[in-house]
């Protein structure tokens, strides 16, 4: 299963973050997974929201920029180790990761991995041969 | 359809003997009424009746914008208060306005202008014409709607701004030719597509774009948005208004009325005159006003003319639309940049919004160009790596055009300024002691 996550660009300029987030605020739309990419230009602030379309609407309605692309979402037991065996699948398919980020479940002992492998199905193909615990979009959501 | 078949496609010799004929009464009524040309032309050691060929137009001195604005507001009029009619003045882009007074007569030459340049855009009675250009001092209103009178067309006076309402209008009374700025016509097709118009629905057959400089891509970008043919037109408030000249169906240049205004092209360093073809600042000479005669006047519009044989059947000499301004000519490390080139790099890159705004700084004595232009979702991606690529191919399309190397940033979308009237483009932080 892949997740939808949602991108959007942020010009490197005084409060441009807390305004996309402020919009998010309003919306009530909640944030289950949040990391950004900064360059010293630009930055890419990317989510992983329940309604990714929903948010998708009330950003461009702020005239923001907003991608939806897919992602993999993995559990991991929160332990030393955790996510090292994950990467050596991919490692082992001979696939490059593009981005990783990750949170800690509040109700169990694991861990949840984001990750964007350069092609998003070679990833999971990988990921499900090594019985890795691929996350379904409602798992992730309802969390 | 052509307005007047006599003068628009008049044998060049016949024309020729007509302007030599007016040249001829202007310079003497300059001469006598101004006192502005009586001291140029003294100081030049001439003579109105020195001019014997149109030639000999070389030997008078020009009139530059500096000229105009030391005799305002009125000093350069050829008539007494009780003739002029009606003034205008220029926008003042580039520092005080001038003035331009009319007389009726005037007045009628500049309605016949205009009638022959909305007729060559195909305008006729039939036609519904919004005229977003600003009504007021401003002269592209005013021209827009004697010249849409004189034709017949019904003209819509909706000026400048409020653009929900120009797209209410447009729906509702079924436009079929618009006026505006290019640059407002680029932002009208922005509009009706995030209200999800869908431009067959509307009636638009032609529009005609000017008051400031845009590209052969600008145009095809408009059409496309906007489903209609673009023209250009071309005027200055200090020649009279819009209506100097105008580009046919053909699109391949704009006819000037020269049996009103005779054009030359010099070079703008040395001021001499260049041969047809060649580019260089354009000059112009009223053949026919009253109110304010001006003999080469330097419009720093950089343009070339063409006399070869048109497919449209008129005989007017023809000037490339305009590619750039001897006073908006940026100096960037020495190497001559013209906004409109970076403009024509930006249109060459689909899914980018062509609004832009360049920063010339010098930081450490050295000059940097920084091109700022919208990020679009097409530009977009969750990857660092293919925003930069994408940043790195706009810089290059610039670098291919200019040959110059160029910072570009990608700003949030809509965060440029728009314009109703002239786009402000370039902003020119270095400062020359």
């Amino acid at each position: 299963m892949k997740l939808k996550q949602i991108s959007v660009f942020l010009e490197n300029k005084k409060g441009r973050l807390k305004k996309a987030i402020n919009v998010l605020s309003q919306a009530n739309i909640n944030i289950r997974a949040l990391s950004i990419a900064d360059t010293s230009e630009f930055g890419i602030l990317r989510l992983i929201v329940p309604d990714p379309e929903q948010a998708k609407q009330v950003l461009e309605e702020n005239k923001f920029v907003v991608k939806v692309n897919e992602v993999i979402g993995v559990e991991v037991p929160d332990e030393p180790g955790g996510l090292d065996s994950i990467l050596d699948f991919l490692h082992d398919a001979d696939l490059n990761v593009e981005y990783i980020y990750a949170f800690v479940e509040k109700k169990s002992d694991k861990a949840i991995v984001v990750i964007r492998t350069e092609n998003i199905e070679e990833g999971l193909k990988a990921l499900k041969k090594g019985n890795a615990d691929v996350l379904s979009s409602e798992e992730v959501y309802n969390l | 359809m052509i307005w007047n078949k006599e003068a628009e496609c008049m044998s060049r010799e016949d024309r020729e003997k007509l302007q030599l004929e007016r040249l001829k009464e202007t310079v003497a009524r300059a001469y006598e009424k101004v006192p502005y040309y009586r001291k140029t032309f003294d100081a030049a050691n001439i003579k109105p009746d020195d001019i014997k060929s149109l030639d000999d137009l070389e030997k008078l001195p020009f009139t530059t914008k500096t000229d105009l604005r030391e005799a305002y507001p009125f000093g350069m009029f050829a008539v007494n208060d009780e003739e002029i009619i009606e003034v205008h003045t220029s926008s003042g882009t580039t520092g005080k306005p001038t003035v331009s007074g009319y007389t009726r007569e005037d007045l009628e030459i500049w309605g016949e202008v205009m009638a022959r340049a909305l007729t060559m855009a195909l305008a006729d009675k039939s036609d519904r014409i919004q005229n977003c250009y600003g009504y007021g001092l401003f002269t592209g209103g005013l021209g827009v709607h004697y010249g849409a009178q004189k034709v017949g067309s019904t003209v819509i006076p909706i000026s400048a701004g409020n653009t929900q309402r120009q797209v209410e209008i447009m729906q509702d009374f079924k436009t079929s030719i618009i006026t505006c700025t290019p640059s407002y016509a680029l932002y009208l097709g922005e509009v009706l597509k995030k209200q999800g118009v869908d431009i067959e629905d509307l009636n638009l057959k032609s529009g005609v774009f000017g008051a400031e400089m845009w590209t052969e891509e600008m145009r095809n970008e408009i059409e496309n948005r906007l489903g209609l043919l673009a023209l250009n037109i071309y005027g200055l408030t200090e020649i009279i208004g819009p209506g100097v000249a105008q580009e046919c169906p053909q699109k391949n240049g704009l006819h000037v009325f020269e049996d009103h205004f005779y054009p030359e092209i010099i070079d703008s360093k040395t001021q001499e005159s260049l041969a047809d073809g060649e580019k260089g600042e354009l000059v112009l000479t009223t053949l026919t006003r009253e109110g304010m005669p001006i003999i080469r006047f330097r419009t720093k519009d950089i343009t070339a003319l063409k006399r070869d044989k048109c497919g449209c059947g008129r005989t007017l000499v023809r000037m490339d639309r305009i590619t750039g301004r001897t006073d908006d000519m940026l100096k960037i490390r020495g190497v001559i940049v013209f906004p409109s080139q970076i403009e024509r790099a930006l249109l060459k890159i689909e899914g980018l919004d062509p609004q832009y705004q360049i920063i010339v700084t010098r930081p450490r004595h050295l000059d940097e160009l920084e091109v700022q232009v919208e990020a679009s979702p097409m530009l977009f991606s969750d990857e660092v790596k293919h925003v930069e690529e994408v940043k790195n191919m706009i810089e290059r399309k610039i670098h291919n055009e200019i040959g110059l190397r160029v910072n570009v940033t990608l700003v949030e979308p809509e965060s440029l300024p728009r314009s109703e009237g002239k786009a402000i483009r370039v902003i020119d932080k270095r400062k020359f002691d």
